[in-house]
């Protein structure tokens, strides 16, 4: 085994050369970027992407007869088709494209949620959501009069399944949960927990944007009706995510937005809509960064989603291990299954100085709420520190949190 | 190290940790709570204002970073026996010596009339911390603006 390569047989130094970003220091010292549930960094081969778009083939989309036109669609497309395949979907008919997990969770309490949940319906979300995973439910259910329900978690910071199950009843419409919690790392058992909602007849929609960097997802075998990620999460930039529904569900939706594209024909009387998935993307798409997010897909393919999240998991145990053994750290979130998030608080100091000092250690973490205060609340916490991994992560850039987080405690001894 | 030491100061690590002025003060007759959504920093300002208009006593209640705490607490400490329009200029100073490029700071001016909370001045090197130093100092503005919506410094 090289010097380089992982247990697991990544190559993670070679790997690292493709992320140009990573390489430099920050108030002298080298870089250690660990906010990466925030955003990832971008490869090359996606900043060439959309380079070369830009470069040979700008025009729009779907409209031109011309050279450019129908390079620009070909390729558009072909993001879509590879998008599909990554996720498992029947068909490229399910893809959407959304500017993120935010929107596709939009379109769906818009859309499918205005169509289908009416007072006295109830929607039941999660314990560890984020905030993008709450509040279009909440405007739902004051908009609808139906009841927003929550599914409680343990301190570990696992769902409690015993009381989703007493929760979902023939009231349950839809079942909102992310797969993998932004603030603590906790991976959700999606498919057992969509296997349960279909039993009463909800719809399920999944949160997909801290699962699709992380590990293979497969909406088939998941039985997903509904799953939604960003592709800035996943290497890719950032303002591009796709949603996948289920055909049958998308064809009996409305529309979300009216505009050019999501129509077959318009009069003043009329309009016609086109058929999926254009009927979801009103106006002049975001075709550059559809085309980077194909390249970030094709990108983590190559390497691998076994591979990568084979590694992650070492990583994430050996950062455990080793921030849990520093006197004066309790760490938050402590899910048996959990991906790439290590949430922790340094006692007696605030998640902000912590993250000024990481900072000047060039140690980049993320400290806050997490867009998650409902989960802060639960641990009785204003803030956390979050170290979140990537598969270009390596164990030096651990030891290096860790003596920044001595650094701390020199401050605030 | 240096330029955290800067930041994190000996005064600024006390006044965090043992914040002084740390009570509510139910006959306060000015009262304003402050706010960072961003940062989930809170505080509540309690200010006693004579007839003749000058801050007889000052205090504070909430949670923060440590240069919001310590902000608070100095802040509290040195308002108090100042008449109204003494604060005001007191935030002015205050507000362009953590926010203003130092350089184009008069060295001779700066701070004046600070005196100890002049150790803020670091600040200035942390772009993203001059919120936290500042969330006490809007919340005394508006206080004594008699405002009731709460302070912001996002």
């Amino acid at each position: 085994m090289s010097a380089s390569m992982s247990a697991v047989g990544l190559d993670v130094q070679a790997l690292r050369r493709d992320f140009p970003s990573l390489d430099q220091q920050v108030h002298d010292k080298p870089l250690a970027y660990l906010d990466n549930a925030a955003s990832a960094q971008t490869p090359l081969p996606v900043i060439d992407a959309i380079r070369d778009h830009y470069l040979r083939d700008r025009s729009n989309v779907h409209r031109g007869v011309h050279e450019l036109s129908q390079r620009a669609t070909n390729a558009y497309e072909k993001a879509r088709v590879k998008v599909q395949r990554f996720l498992n979907a029947p068909s490229y008919e399910e893809i959407i494209w959304t500017r993120g997990t935010t929107e596709g969770v939009n379109l769906v309490a818009s859309s499918w949620g205005r169509a289908n949940v009416r007072a006295g319906d109830e929607v039941l979300i999660s314990a560890l959501e984020h905030h993008s995973n709450i509040v279009p439910w909440q405007m739902l259910c004051q908009q609808s009069g139906a009841t927003l329900r929550v599914i409680p978690m343990n301190q570990a910071g696992e769902l409690l399944q015993d009381e989703y199950e007493r929760l979902l009843t023939e009231r349950t419409k839809l079942v909102a949960v992310n797969h993998v919690s932004n603030a603590l790392g906790t991976i959700n058992p999606v498919r057992e927990m969509i296997a349960k909602a279909h039993a009463v007849g909800a719809v399920v929609l999944i949160d997909g944007a801290q699962a699709i960097p992380h590990m293979a997802v497969d909406v088939r075998a998941l039985d997903a009706d509904f799953y939604a990620f960003s592709g800035h999460k996943i290497f890719g930039p950032t303002g591009i995510g796709a949603l996948y529904g289920k055909k049958a569900l998308l064809e009996a939706m409305p529309p979300y937005q009216g505009g050019g594209d999501m129509i077959a024909s318009v009069t003043f009387e009329k309009t016609i809509y086109n058929d999926l998935p254009y009927k979801f993307e009103a106006g002049t798409p975001n075709i550059a960064d559809a085309i980077g997010l194909g390249a970030a897909v094709d990108y983590v393919q190559k390497i691998g989603m076994d591979a990568i999240a084979a590694y992650e998991a070492e990583l994430l145990s050996y950062a455990t291990e080793k921030v849990a053994a520093i006197d004066g750290v309790r760490l938050i979130g402590t899910a048996r299954h959990k991906a790439s998030v290590l949430s922790f608080e340094v006692v007696g100091v605030h998640p902000h100085d912590v993250g000024t000092i990481l900072d000047r250690e060039g140690v980049a973490v993320r400290a806050g709420h997490h867009c998650a205060q409902p989960v802060m609340e639960f641990y009785g916490v204003a803030a956390t520190t979050r170290a979140s991994f990537a598969f270009y992560n390596t164990r030096e850039e651990i030891d290096q949190l860790v003596g920044a987080i001595g650094k701390v405690k020199e401050l605030f001894g | 190290m240096s330029d955290l030491r800067d930041l994190y100061q000996d005064l600024i690590v006390d006044h965090s940790k043992n914040p002084r002025n740390f009570r509510e003060m139910p006959d306060a007759n000015r009262c304003a709570d402050g706010f960072n959504p961003l940062c989930g920093d809170k505080l509540r300002l309690y200010l006693k204002i004579d007839d003749e208009g000058v801050i007889r006593d000052a205090s504070f209640k909430g949670s923060g970073c440590a240069i919001s705490t310590a902000s608070a607490s100095m802040m509290t400490g040195m308002i108090k026996n100042q008449s109204i329009e003494r604060a005001r200029d007191l935030f002015d100073t205050f507000h362009q010596l953590v926010t203003r490029p130092h350089e184009e700071l008069d060295p001779n001016e700066a701070g004046i009339g600070l005196g100890k909370m002049a150790v803020f001045a670091g600040v200035n090197e942390f772009p993203a911390r001059v919120k936290c130093a500042t969330l006490a100092w809007h919340t005394l503005k508006n206080a004594l603006e008699d405002k009731q919506e709460a302070a912001h410094t996002e």
